[in-house]
């Protein structure tokens, strides 16, 4: 449970390596890299494709182990030497790349699943507070429907509430909306934004988007092809609330600027190795 | 736009009864019914042609559809067998009823038994090899098995058919296991779920889609390992009628004994089917929304 008076979600990442060894070959895919995320920022990773952003995600989810360096979640070590792999658990909660939701739940039933499978809530509880989350954010009339039943960006609204009903942490974001058209896309960022707004969770969001990175972002960290370091930061000091009226500001543009240098040479850089992408 | 709304969709959307009632009325607008009659007459008139109309060679000892029909409709039939008399029920219910019991044991035990194999790799490197060394060995082959391991009619034909049956169903359940998506496993750990929470929400649900096909299969192959063992060696049913019938030469019963076995073994997929469909509406309702 998330303290009001002080923030909570503070990542550091701290000397990370991963070296992957697939059919005995080494490979890196993060190499010394570190980074501070302080609590309740949005911090937005860019980087080229396969180039060790999942990578970075999946170790402070505890999906995979890390070779060297640690991460701590609040001062307390999540993964380092002595466990090489952290425990998966409610405090960071990752919305996924291809959306996870359970098909064979219903859209209330998933949003419900957390606190129920943790012991937190008794099913009615944990019923009624899934109904009153989507009600919140403005899905509730499909609360009984079935994943497949309806669109992709109503899905991904309530993956992201089925995450915020643990009150997480951390929320760690895998290019949630990739597959989504621009106009969609729109809509969902706005909804993400009134959600931090209201929650101001830290939030660990992977895209390839500069505009979405700099729209949602405190702060857009360019990673370098792999293995990944950090290239360049980009504070983003665009006021909030935001909204998509700031895409068309003159400090906007600026920034968009900025940061396609440094992702564009990097692009080049993997696209020219040609290595294939690593989970 | 809210008279636009009005004249667009002001009824309620069909449920239970009346949508099947409406999904029947509209498929009677397609060429499908049509097709499907159009298909089982030209199969009719060839098999009749072929037999009783040209009598071409190799096809002219067959009993033809138009005395197998009379037959099989004859309250006082020719050769013993119709759908008047007794003995002909007694066949389908003795087989009937080993269908189920071997069904129902092949789906008790192979069903968990899959999922244990596909949840757990260390079962599974137990398991596997053995699996895959019993699957192949033919149905028949365990016939002088089954009739030295166990006595009398009953039991050994059993034996074969839930034999075959636990193979089909056990390999569809563990690709099932397999076939599910990592991150449902990672977001289910990751929203705080203990190993049988994963189990009972994910392995077992994921599963389904395969799990159904499995089983409709493995009550095919249960009927097809009953019928051969029920030649081998039984008293009654469908697989002992045809036998009979052929041994008496009276080739007509056993026409109505295959096409029995036909029909039979189509109920039985559809009611697989049909529980299929009622456990898995997730499933259902985005298939048809897909137009499927």
């Amino acid at each position: 449970m998330s303290d009001q008076n002080k923030p909570v979600g503070a990542i550091s990442i701290r000397n990370v390596t991963k070296i992957y060894d697939p059919d005995g070959v080494n490979v890196m895919a993060v190499d010394d890299c570190s980074l501070e995320i302080a609590a309740g920022e949005v911090c937005m990773i860019v980087g080229p494709s396969g180039c060790g952003k999942t990578t970075l995600l999946n170790a402070i989810a505890g999906f995979h182990s890390i070779t060297a360096g640690e991460i701590y979640l609040d001062d307390q070590l999540l993964c380092g030497p002595s466990k090489p792999k952290a425990e998966q658990g409610a405090d960071r909660m990752v919305v996924f790349q291809h959306g996870a939701l359970f098909p064979w739940k219903t859209l209330g039933e998933n949003v419900a699943y957390g606190p129920i499978v943790q012991g937190v809530m008794t099913k009615a509880e944990a019923h009624e507070k899934a109904e009153y989350m989507l009600a919140e954010a403005g899905i509730g009339d499909v609360a009984h429907k079935y994943p497949g039943e309806v669109s992709s960006g109503m899905a991904r609204r309530s993956e992201i509430v089925r995450a915020l009903i643990n009150d997480p942490k951390v929320l760690l974001l895998d290019e949630p909306y990739r597959a989504m058209d621009a106009l969609t896309k729109s809509i969902m960022h706005e909804s993400l934004l009134e959600v931090y707004d209201k929650t101001k969770v830290t939030i660990f969001f992977i895209t390839h988007d500069l505009e979405e990175a700099i729209f949602l972002g405190d702060r857009v960290v360019v990673m370098t092809t792999r293995p990944a370091t950090l290239k360049k930061t980009v504070d983003v000091s665009i006021p909030r609330p935001r909204d998509y009226q700031t895409l068309t500001t003159e400090e906007f543009r600026v920034l968009v600027e900025e940061t396609k240098e440094a992702v564009h040479e990097e692009a080049k850089k993997a696209f020219d190795a040609g290595e294939r992408e690593l989970a | 736009m809210k008279q636009k709304e009005s004249t667009v969709n002001t009824r309620e959307a069909p449920t239970g009864l009346a949508l099947r009632v409406y999904n029947w009325q509209k498929s009677l607008k397609t060429l499908t019914p049509y097709l499907m009659f159009f298909g089982v007459f030209l199969w009719i008139a060839t098999y009749y042609l072929f037999v009783e109309g040209w009598e071409l060679p190799r096809f002219n000892k067959l009993p033809g559809p138009v005395e197998v029909i009379t037959e099989w409709i004859n309250p006082d039939p020719d050769w013993g067998i119709s759908l008047f008399s007794p003995i002909y029920y007694e066949h389908i219910i003795v087989s009937c009823r080993r269908i189920l019991i071997a069904f129902t044991i092949a789906t008790c035990v192979g069903v968990p038994l899959g999922l244990f194999m596909g949840w757990s790799k260390t079962f599974r490197d137990y398991t596997f090899p053995i699996l895959e060394v019993l699957r192949p060995i033919p149905i028949l082959a365990w016939v002088p098995l089954a009739i030295l391991m166990f006595s009398g009619f009953e039991t050994p034909v059993i034996y074969l058919a839930t034999l075959a049956s636990l193979f089909v169903t056990t390999l569809n359940t563990l690709l099932g296991v397999d076939s599910i998506d990592e991150e449902y496993f990672r977001a289910a750990k990751c929203l705080g779920s203990k190993p049988y929470h994963v189990f009972w929400h994910i392995v077992v649900p994921g599963s389904l889609p395969f799990i159904f096909t499995g089983l409709q299969i493995s009550v095919g192959v249960a009927w097809f390992s009953l019928v051969a063992a029920e030649m081998v060696s039984g008293e009654f049913g469908l697989g002992y009628m045809i036998m009979d019938s052929y041994m008496n030469i009276t080739y007509v019963t056993m026409v109505i004994g295959m096409l029995t076995l036909g029909f039979v073994g189509w109920v039985s997929s559809a009611l697989v089917r049909f529980a299929g469909n009622r456990m898995m509406q997730w499933r259902v309702r985005a298939l048809a929304l897909e137009g499927r």
